[in-house]
């Protein structure tokens, strides 16, 4: 069910991977308008269209939503609070953008399913958001950028007392 | 926007009439089970007790259903100066006899004046006379039924106490305190967040929580009579789980602020923290011992969540759970001896209390999604929340022995994380 969405994410992160590569900034290619093709001069005319670039390419990747940045939930099997290998490519993505982008910060945002005491299950939460917070630091984003928070079980995405909805409340999320 | 809901208390099982009462409040109280004994009382109405805003009669009637302790007998009206005969309540089966009576002071207050009488020595057991403003007419009726609980169990009453719990009402939450009958609903805070883990003070006149208001688990101190607020705990990563010393003077808590959550304490202004643990688990829900030099504390350091104990200036922490592989939420009882706390087995979480000096175990609920305990300040009751009658959040009363039990609902919402508020004269 999941894998040919994850292997579209790899792909999209290999892309993302290559754009961050090249010097220059991502933000600067944004081409406000292409010209090409209309009349030159001041006398444009009037019957001229002009093309605005929004394309991924234009924009900050972080609001593409095709883009692996889109993706900002790491989800967690029952009782495990470490980071799953399928979900590596979308914290190498976080990590580099926020290396490249040293002035935003996020908060991750631990969450539980809703079984079990609300103070037990906000310090598990806190070890979802913690286990996040340590392989971002270890892909080099500064302390100063993150802080790990816990929801515990009060702030359930999915409503529900089902595995599906525990599966979906067993979640950090990176908060930009 | 103030929603009339009900109060309805149902006397079951060997609670004599079986009758319904319906009088107009927020909370839903029911009785299911009495105490292995129950005392006889004739509870007569006070003289002239019309003139004030509540039946006071009433309350005390209700207050000594509701304990289970109590088969509560009518007497018609009879005030604290009238000739007693003793003879005919005795053969009326009933051992003790309340009369009282109610007049209007020059200054505006109501003076109720009653007397607690034994049938069988024919003797007076205990008198008093409260003067109080009319607004506190209920807190004088949970008085006097404190007095005749205290008299004839010879454990102080705790009907006079206040709780506070969260309820969630659409995307609202809401602080709120009510009296321990539930009546008198005040709310005290209202935020769009979660609110967990409400705490009362030792004098009962401020409430710590946790609320999420700003995005993250934050600690506060709220005086409920002021409504000042103070930050108690706003360090990077997550504040919660409040607990007072018994002196009112510290407050411990759990942060997360150098990775995962680990307990401290804070002077109840924020200052002078205080690391207490140092493990590279998870440490967190400390309860001060109710002579202070303990603290009970939920910890994963042997794997699943256990309670330990250890001093209240930190250091070297032992083990108190061992039976089931869950052990969350210690609540020390008021003498110290028992604690009352949340385990998992077969995957129903359920009350347990634990008797400290021989370590027995008992069972407390047949429900299946119990939280957050906490003990009545005379230490013989323990309220919790849990899901009963396919309602999501409902509260629960539980007597330490198993036998008496209560459940308290609302009608719209769900209601959570109550805690038992002090006594207060």
């Amino acid at each position: 069910m999941r894998s040919p969405k994850i292997l579209a994410l790899m792909l999209t992160s290999a892309m993302l991977v290559a754009a961050c590569s090249s010097p220059v900034k991502l933000d600067d290619k944004a081409a406000v308008e292409d010209r090409t093709g209309s009349t030159t001069g001041q006398n444009a005319d009037p019957r001229s269209v002009g093309t605005v670039n929004a394309t991924r390419s234009g924009m900050d990747p972080l609001n593409d939503p095709q883009g692996v940045l889109a993706k900002r939930s790491i989800y967690f099997d029952l009782d495990s609070y470490s980071v799953k290998d399928e979900f590596k490519p979308v914290l190498d993505a976080h990590a580099r953008y926020l290396n490249a982008n040293k002035s935003r910060q996020i908060v991750i945002q631990g969450n539980t399913d809703e079984r079990g005491g609300r103070e037990y299950n906000l310090a598990l939460g806190q070890k979802r958001a913690e286990a996040v917070r340590r392989a971002l630091s270890l892909l080099g984003v500064q302390e100063s950028q993150m802080e790990a928070v816990s929801f515990g079980k009060e702030k359930p995405k999915a409503l529900g007392s089902d595995e599906a909805a525990w599966a979906e409340n067993r979640r950090a999320d990176i908060a930009y | 926007m103030i929603k009339k809901l009900l109060v309805h208390a149902v006397a079951v099982a060997a609670l004599l009439t079986g009758a319904t009462t319906q009088v107009h409040a927020q909370l839903r109280v029911e009785i299911a089970g009495v105490g292995a004994q129950q005392i006889p009382i004739a509870v007569a109405g006070f003289a002239d007790e019309g003139i004030a805003p509540q039946q006071v009669s009433a309350i005390i009637k209700a207050d000594l259903e509701r304990s289970g302790m109590f088969k509560v007998m009518d007497a018609g009206v009879m005030s604290d100066a009238a000739q007693i005969n003793y003879g005919e309540w005795k053969s009326r089966g009933a051992e003790a006899l309340v009369v009282g009576s109610v007049q209007r002071l020059a200054d505006g207050r109501f003076d109720v004046r009653y007397r607690l009488l034994d049938t069988l020595k024919s003797s007076q057991l205990s008198a008093l006379a409260l003067a109080a403003q009319p607004q506190f007419t209920r807190v004088t009726g949970h008085k006097i039924a404190d007095d005749i609980y205290e008299k004839l169990v010879g454990v102080r009453g705790a009907f006079a106490t206040r709780v506070a719990y969260v309820t969630k009402v659409g995307n609202e939450y809401r602080l709120e305190v009510a009296d321990a009958d539930g009546e008198g609903v005040n709310v005290a805070l209202r935020s769009n967040e979660p609110i967990i883990s409400p705490a009362w003070s030792p004098d009962g006149t401020r409430v710590a929580y946790v609320s999420f208001e700003n995005k993250k688990p934050v600690v506060y101190v709220q005086n409920l009579v002021t409504r000042q607020r103070t930050v108690v705990a706003n360090f990077k990563g997550s504040n919660s789980a409040p607990s007072w010393s018994p002196d009112g003077s510290k407050i411990a808590i759990a942060l997360a602020r150098n990775g995962l959550t680990q307990v401290y304490t804070v002077n109840a202004d924020g200052s002078n923290l205080q690391r207490l643990t140092n493990t590279d688990g998870i440490d967190t829900e400390p309860q001060f011992s109710a002579d202070g030099k303990s603290i009970y504390f939920t910890s994963d350091r042997s794997g699943g969540p256990q309670i330990y104990r250890m001093p209240a200036t930190g250091g070297n922490a032992q083990r108190v759970t061992f039976t089931g592989s869950y052990n969350i939420s210690p609540r020390i009882s008021p003498d110290g001896k028992s604690l009352a706390y949340i385990s998992r087995r077969d995957g129903r979480f359920q009350l347990y209390v634990l008797d400290l000096s021989n370590n027995q175990e008992l069972r407390l609920s047949d429900t299946t999604k119990d939280e957050s305990p906490s003990f009545s300040p005379n230490g013989k009751y323990i309220m919790y929340a849990t899901e009963s009658g396919g309602r999501r959040g409902t509260l629960a009363v539980v007597s330490v022995d198993g036998r008496i039990k209560q459940r308290v609902t609302t009608q719209a919402g769900d209601i959570r994380e109550p805690n038992w508020g002090p006594f207060m004269n």
